[in-house]
């Protein structure tokens, strides 16, 4: 009869290396051993010295109504000041902040303020001596500088099934754009062209 | 001062920006001398993460040299080398009093579920991160250390967060000796999981990734067996037969929210953005775990639901155990490891990027191109 595999018996699979031939081999080989050692151990150790000299943070500026979730008690003391909300993202974005980080709605409500915030920051950036430039933004030029060809094929990664994605998530958006712009375009010049019936 | 500035999905650029201020009395401000483009920076480039704002500054390893000092600061001192935890951290609440330093429930108004994070989006804070020539750096008597004389620049900035967050990885899996480890994922954090394993006196560590040039990296680096989940029909049935049918004791997602090996499973989330992550790599480590053993994750997963088999973690027994890593906590055991000579964190970088060519960086990084395992930032100021 064939050898039983480990998990139908009683017995543990034996080491395929031996204590001693694991500690020649690997550097620091059980130098942690004991989770006394090992740091973060155990997880929640009360009296910690943290270097805070305070009991509850003096509390920062605000500068703007500071969007927050309506799981706290209160703006927290410290925050940061990045980016405040500006525009329909930003709209969107404080709605967001109505719901709690339990409902689906504040989070796919704050993706979609995303993707309304990137638009609304391309099309900005047109009026401005700095358009977006995707080529530049993107990296994309050191697919020729960093082997892009041979990074990618000849290999066996799980990734390229779906690289050819990536550009269409990039440039879609703009072509979609162009392409309505110019049927825009279109309709309004055919009705001044054609007269009244 | 000039910053990397996100302009939206897979667009970065370099900006000029004002130079921050300080906007609460334990502020500092720190000149960056290294940053780091991390593992989970790719999610927010990928427009993954809720609330990434167009104009925000990534980056939340970096270290650097304080440049001015709030009111109340009393640890730090102008002209100090510091390292900063990835972690913004009060130090004084319920979570903080008790070393959950990257649970901080007083530094983002934003959500309650994370902590505060540089350069995260806003559902970590929204806070501008360190890939940029100055960042302001709060709770400055808290977070930030003094970098040892000894210490190498560039394994001072990996101590921010990748060698911290591996070791804690392999930390949660509670290894005991002799213990199988199977860590998914080949990249700086599981490489560092990996390489940890061995210290706390695990008996085999195996690690899975697709990547060639990685695997070979957990090779020589990590001293791992190693397998290309791409050559195997189903990786989890390999594992099963490649620790005699048991499953591993410990499994370890190093992975997270961009995990390959499922079509459906990676584009509904990285790409059409309707799961918090692609929980592929969780869903193995699962079931490749041997019942009643231990999942630990590290991988980052954003706040929308993912599709987990959460059934077989129950009728298995698992223990699953995760958090971010509070940094802070695990750099006197691993600065002895680094004098020891048990660990070199900076042996992983592969790309050293100046600021100015950053959206090279994050492409070359997120295609996986040229061999790239960890890039470094050198701002312009440096």
């Amino acid at each position: 009869m064939a050898e039983i595999p480990t998990p139908y018996t009683a017995a543990k699979p034996a080491l395929k290396e031996s204590v001693e031939d694991l500690r020649a081999r690997i550097p620091g080989w059980g130098a942690d051993l004991d989770p006394a050692d090992r740091p973060s151990y155990p997880r929640e150790q009360p009296g910690i010295e943290t270097g805070a000299h305070w009991d509850f943070p003096e509390r920062q500026p605000e500068k703007w109504p500071r969007e927050r979730s309506v799981e706290h008690a209160f703006l927290t003391p410290v925050f940061g000041t990045s980016t405040p909300p500006k525009g329909a993202s930003g709209a969107i974005r404080k709605y967001a902040y109505k719901y709690s980080e339990g409902r689906a709605a504040h989070w796919l409500l704050l993706v979609a303020a995303d993707r309304v915030d990137a638009t609304e920051h391309h099309v900005k950036s047109l009026a401005t001596l700095r358009p977006d430039n995707p080529v530049t933004e993107t990296g994309v030029l050191s697919e020729f500088s960093s082997h892009g060809i041979s990074s990618r094929f000849g290999q066996k990664r799980a990734d390229t099934n779906h690289q050819w994605i990536d550009p269409i998530i990039v440039a879609g958006p703009w072509v979609l754009a162009a392409v309505g712009l110019a049927a825009a375009y279109r309709t309004l010049r055919k009705e001044r062209t054609e007269p009244d019936n | 001062m000039r910053s990397m500035v996100y302009r939206g999905p897979y667009k970065v650029r370099v900006e000029e920006k004002d130079i921050p201020k300080i906007e609460h009395p334990n502020d500092a401000i720190v000149r960056v001398t290294r940053a780091a483009i991390c593992g989970s920076d790719l999610h927010l480039y990928h427009g993954m993460m809720p609330d990434t704002r167009v104009g925000m500054t990534f980056g939340h390893e970096f270290i650097g040299v304080v440049h001015e000092v709030g009111s109340s600061v009393q640890n730090l001192a102008v002209g100090d080398r510091v390292m900063v935890p990835f972690n913004i951290y009060c130090g004084s609440c319920y979570f903080c009093a008790r070393g959950l330093y990257s649970n901080c429930h007083n530094v983002n108004p934003n959500a309650t579920a994370v902590g505060g994070i540089y350069g995260y989006s806003h559902t970590c804070g929204g806070y501008d991160g360190g890939q940029s020539e100055y960042v302001r750096v709060p709770f400055a008597d808290v977070g930030p250390g003094l970098i040892p004389d000894w210490m190498d620049e560039e394994d001072a900035v990996l101590l921010t967060d990748a060698l911290p967050t591996g070791y804690f990885g392999a930390q949660l899996g509670d290894i005991v000796q002799g213990d199988t480890v199977v860590v998914f994922g080949a990249g700086p954090v599981g490489l560092f999981a990996a390489k940890s394993a061995w210290l706390m006196g695990a008996g085999r560590v195996i690690v899975v990734d697709h990547l060639e040039y990685r695997l070979e990296k957990a090779r020589t680096f990590a001293h791992a067996e190693t397998y290309n989940f791409a050559e195997y029909d189903d990786i989890v049935v390999h594992l099963k037969k490649a620790t005699d049918y048991l499953g591993a004791d410990v499994v370890i997602d190093a992975v997270g929210a961009e995990a390959d090996g499922n079509f459906l499973q990676h584009v509904t989330s990285s790409k059409l953005k309707l799961q918090g992550g692609s929980p592929i790599a969780l869903n193995w480590a699962i079931d490749s775990v041997r019942k009643g053993g231990t999942v630990s994750v590290v991988g980052a997963y954003g706040p929308i639901f993912s599709a987990v088999k959460f059934g077989d973690a129950m009728n298995k027994g698992l223990t699953l155990r995760m958090n971010q890593c509070p940094v802070k906590r695990q750099w006197p055991r691993l600065f002895e490891h680094i004098r020891n000579g048990y660990l070199k964190p900076s042996d992983i970088v592969t790309h050293r990027i100046p600021l100015e060519h950053i959206a090279e960086g994050y492409h070359i990084f997120s295609a996986k191109l040229d061999e790239c395992i960890k890039p470094l930032v050198i701002p312009s100021a440096a």
